[in-house]
């Protein structure tokens, strides 16, 4: 075969360049390119923060404060956070705030101010960080497991199965989701674990119905046709072909999806088919903060509760937005086409 | 390859087609679906495939060429007809037994940018076929299978690690045709292997295939549109429209001797190397369209359009049959 070797000049030329190249995995490839890239570790870092801070909240709480996040003290309601004046006390500027604010408190710490029952902003923020992450994750995961797998069978094998599939995506999609979630709430006490429950029960169709899409297109290319060409099976056809294909685009769109259900936790919350009253979340502090930020001191004309509603709502789109670049990055990271560090 | 093994008759018949037939059916209602007709891709061929030869496929876009090859496959499931493959009825196997008949046919593909995954690398490209069906006996016998593959289609061994989408159209082409010889297949098709490629790099994997042929004594179903290739590379050559075999025969036969108007009007059409034989070559514009498969015209199907139609071509449809020395044709003017 030395003729066909011949008229390749390139392999022979490239060949004393390449051969000192190591072959590197997969993986340490792809962690090595999630490493280098700022906007993937940055908002990889926030998560894994966020996370730590929900999985501590009760110690934290107790370290920092050292009160349950749902005691009340109706003495205290809408105290402005102490950090500032603490922070002028300390350089000395401070003309008896701190002090007060301590006295009104009964000595308890609200470093981020109390809302409109006494209870403590800091600690509720770090308990309702736990409950919205785990409903959010959650029912990310079920919903996407449930979507990816019958999205998959549908579109891989047709037939009779992909019209069961269809029918029940659109039957699904039909139903008024508030109407059950009444239904089910007045048959159960609503938690965190019905409503979790339920919006991955209720998010599955978006997942199925783009991963059926996506393997419907991938079945008929040539590289799918190949592998069948050359008597792979449909399971191997289907894992090593059709789904690392789709996976990518899967990854983003669930980053979407625990975005979407923080905000959807919080809407259920606010409207009281979520997690009840007094438990925290970043969705239900959100919606409550609304109510008092419109109030004004009457002596002094100042807003009251101006620090209830920034918390809540900066955590909720810094992590929606972390969640998003992460999943940017993650496809990135696994694209084999945006590898620059495989060139010679 | 000696010119006598290319007759029909002589030599050992490796695919034996006969009446083979791939219709597409039209539905047409959501709810209750209802074939309301169909459309006749391939419409009954006969062709014998001798072991070692090269037949040539040639004819105009959507007359067939790819659905045929891909219905001897069994990658699309024949409506009717037989395809007998080293003695094995392929339409009436499926499951695990068609997948290991696989070992022995396989195809390369146009388009050398669709038909690599983009998320696999050369190596595990080349040594799927050897995972599909367990070859070699460790991890080690495979890499180093892949490697001999990769040398033996003028590939640079090192490139196992890379993505298909660091190479050129014609090194990916090249790592199709690994692909497809790694089970040591005995037949292989080649659906439009260079239409895809520039033309300094289709005479590279013409050579590269006539090479693997002679070494390894393969036999190629070669689908084109562009004549000059098929010359060059084919044995005999099947001119196909319409979902037939309008002409098959040997290929200096063909194209010095064509018995169907069709297969003259397209040999027309080849531009000439000579300026002088250029400036005189007579060609032969066919009117009208070819018309749609879903309803092809009653007798003969290139009645439509043929300049020497005559009255009974438009009620009989003629017979596919032998006009002296395995030279087929399908037309009444070959009937004395």
């Amino acid at each position: 075969m030395t003729s066909t070797t011949a008229d390749q000049p390139l392999s022979a030329a490239a060949s004393s360049a390449l051969s000192s190249r190591s072959p590197k995995t997969f993986l340490t490839v792809t962690l090595e390119r999630i490493r280098t890239d700022a906007m993937t570790v940055g908002p990889l870092l926030f998560i894994v923060l966020i996370g730590l801070l929900a999985l501590l909240a009760n110690p934290l709480g107790n370290l920092l404060v050292g009160v349950d996040p749902n005691r009340t003290n109706l003495d205290a309601a809408l105290q402005p956070p102490l950090l500032p004046s603490m922070a002028r006390r300390l350089v000395g500027l401070d003309h008896g705030v701190a002090d007060s604010l301590l006295e009104v408190s009964g000595g308890v710490t609200h470093w981020l101010g109390t809302d409109s029952l006494g209870r403590d902003q800091l600690v509720r923020l770090l308990h309702g960080a736990r409950i919205s992450m785990l409903i959010a994750f959650c029912a990310a995961g079920i919903a996407f497991a449930l979507g990816t797998t019958l999205g998959m069978l549908a579109g891989f094998l047709g037939g009779k199965v992909d019209d069961f599939i269809l029918w029940l995506i659109n039957t699904f999609s039909s139903l008024p989701t508030l109407f059950v979630l009444i239904l089910l709430t007045s048959i159960y006490k609503p938690n965190a674990i019905l409503l979790t429950l339920f919006l991955g029960f209720f998010g599955w169709i978006g997942a199925a119905r783009f991963t059926r899409g996506q393997v419907l297109q991938i079945k008929t290319l040539d590289y799918a046709t190949a592998a069948r060409a050359l008597g792979a099976s449909r399971l191997r056809i289907m894992w090593y072909h059709i789904l690392p294909n789709t996976i990518p685009l899967i990854i983003v769109l669930i980053m979407v999806e625990i975005g979407t259900l923080v905000l959807a936790e919080s809407v259920l919350s606010f409207l009281g088919f979520g997690v009840q009253a007094p438990q925290a979340t970043w969705g239900s502090m959100l919606a409550k903060s609304g109510d008092f930020y419109f109030l004004h001191d009457p002596t002094t004309g100042n807003r009251v509760a101006w620090h209830l509603i920034f918390p809540p709502g900066i955590l909720i789109f810094l992590t929606v937005l972390a969640l998003y670049l992460l999943g940017d990055g993650l496809r990135d990271a696994i694209d084999p086409q945006l590898r620059v560090d495989r060139q010679g | 390859m000696s010119e006598a093994a290319n007759m029909n008759g002589s030599g050992e018949v490796l695919l034996e087609v006969r009446d083979l037939k791939m219709h597409f059916p039209i539905t047409r209602g959501i709810l209750i679906q209802r074939q309301v007709g169909s459309i006749r891709a391939v419409d009954g061929l006969d062709f014998d495939l001798i072991r070692g030869e090269t037949l040539g496929l040639v004819g105009e876009s959507g007359c067939g060429k790819s659905t045929t090859g891909r219905a001897i496959l069994q990658l699309h499931r024949p409506t009717a007809g037989s395809v007998r493959f080293e003695g094995v009825e392929l339409t009436e196997t499926s499951g695990p037994n068609l997948r290991q008949m696989r070992r022995r046919m396989q195809m390369i593909f146009q388009d050398p940018y669709a038909s690599l995954n983009p998320r696999m690398t050369v190596g595990s490209i080349v040594g799927e076929p050897l995972d599909v069906h367990q070859l070699g006996n460790s991890k080690t016998d495979r890499q180093e299978r892949v490697r001999e593959l990769l040398e033996i289609v003028g590939l640079n061994p090192y490139f196992v690690n890379r993505y298909p989408h660091e190479f050129s159209g014609g090194q990916r082409q090249r790592i199709g045709v690994a692909r497809a010889l790694a089970v040591n297949p005995s037949f292989i098709v080649c659906d439009e292997p260079i239409s895809a490629l520039d033309v300094s790099i289709q005479a590279q994997v013409i050579n590269l295939l006539e090479d693997l042929q002679r070494e390894l004594q393969l036999t190629y179903l070669f689908i084109a549109h562009d004549l000059s290739v098929v010359r060059h590379i084919s044995d005999r050559i099947a001119v196909m429209y319409l979902g037939k075999i309008v002409e098959l025969a040997e290929r200096t036969e063909l194209y010095e001797n064509p018995s169907h108007p069709y297969t003259e009007a397209l040999l027309s059409a080849v531009p000439v190397p000579d300026p002088v034989v250029e400036a005189k070559r007579q060609r032969i514009i066919l009117e009208g369209d070819v018309p749609n498969p879903a309803s092809p015209p009653t007798g003969c199907n290139f009645s439509t359009r043929c300049p020497k139609a005559m009255d009974r071509c438009f009620q009989e449809e003629p017979e596919f049959r032998d006009v002296g020395d395995g030279h087929y044709a399908a037309c009444f003017l070959n009937e004395e």
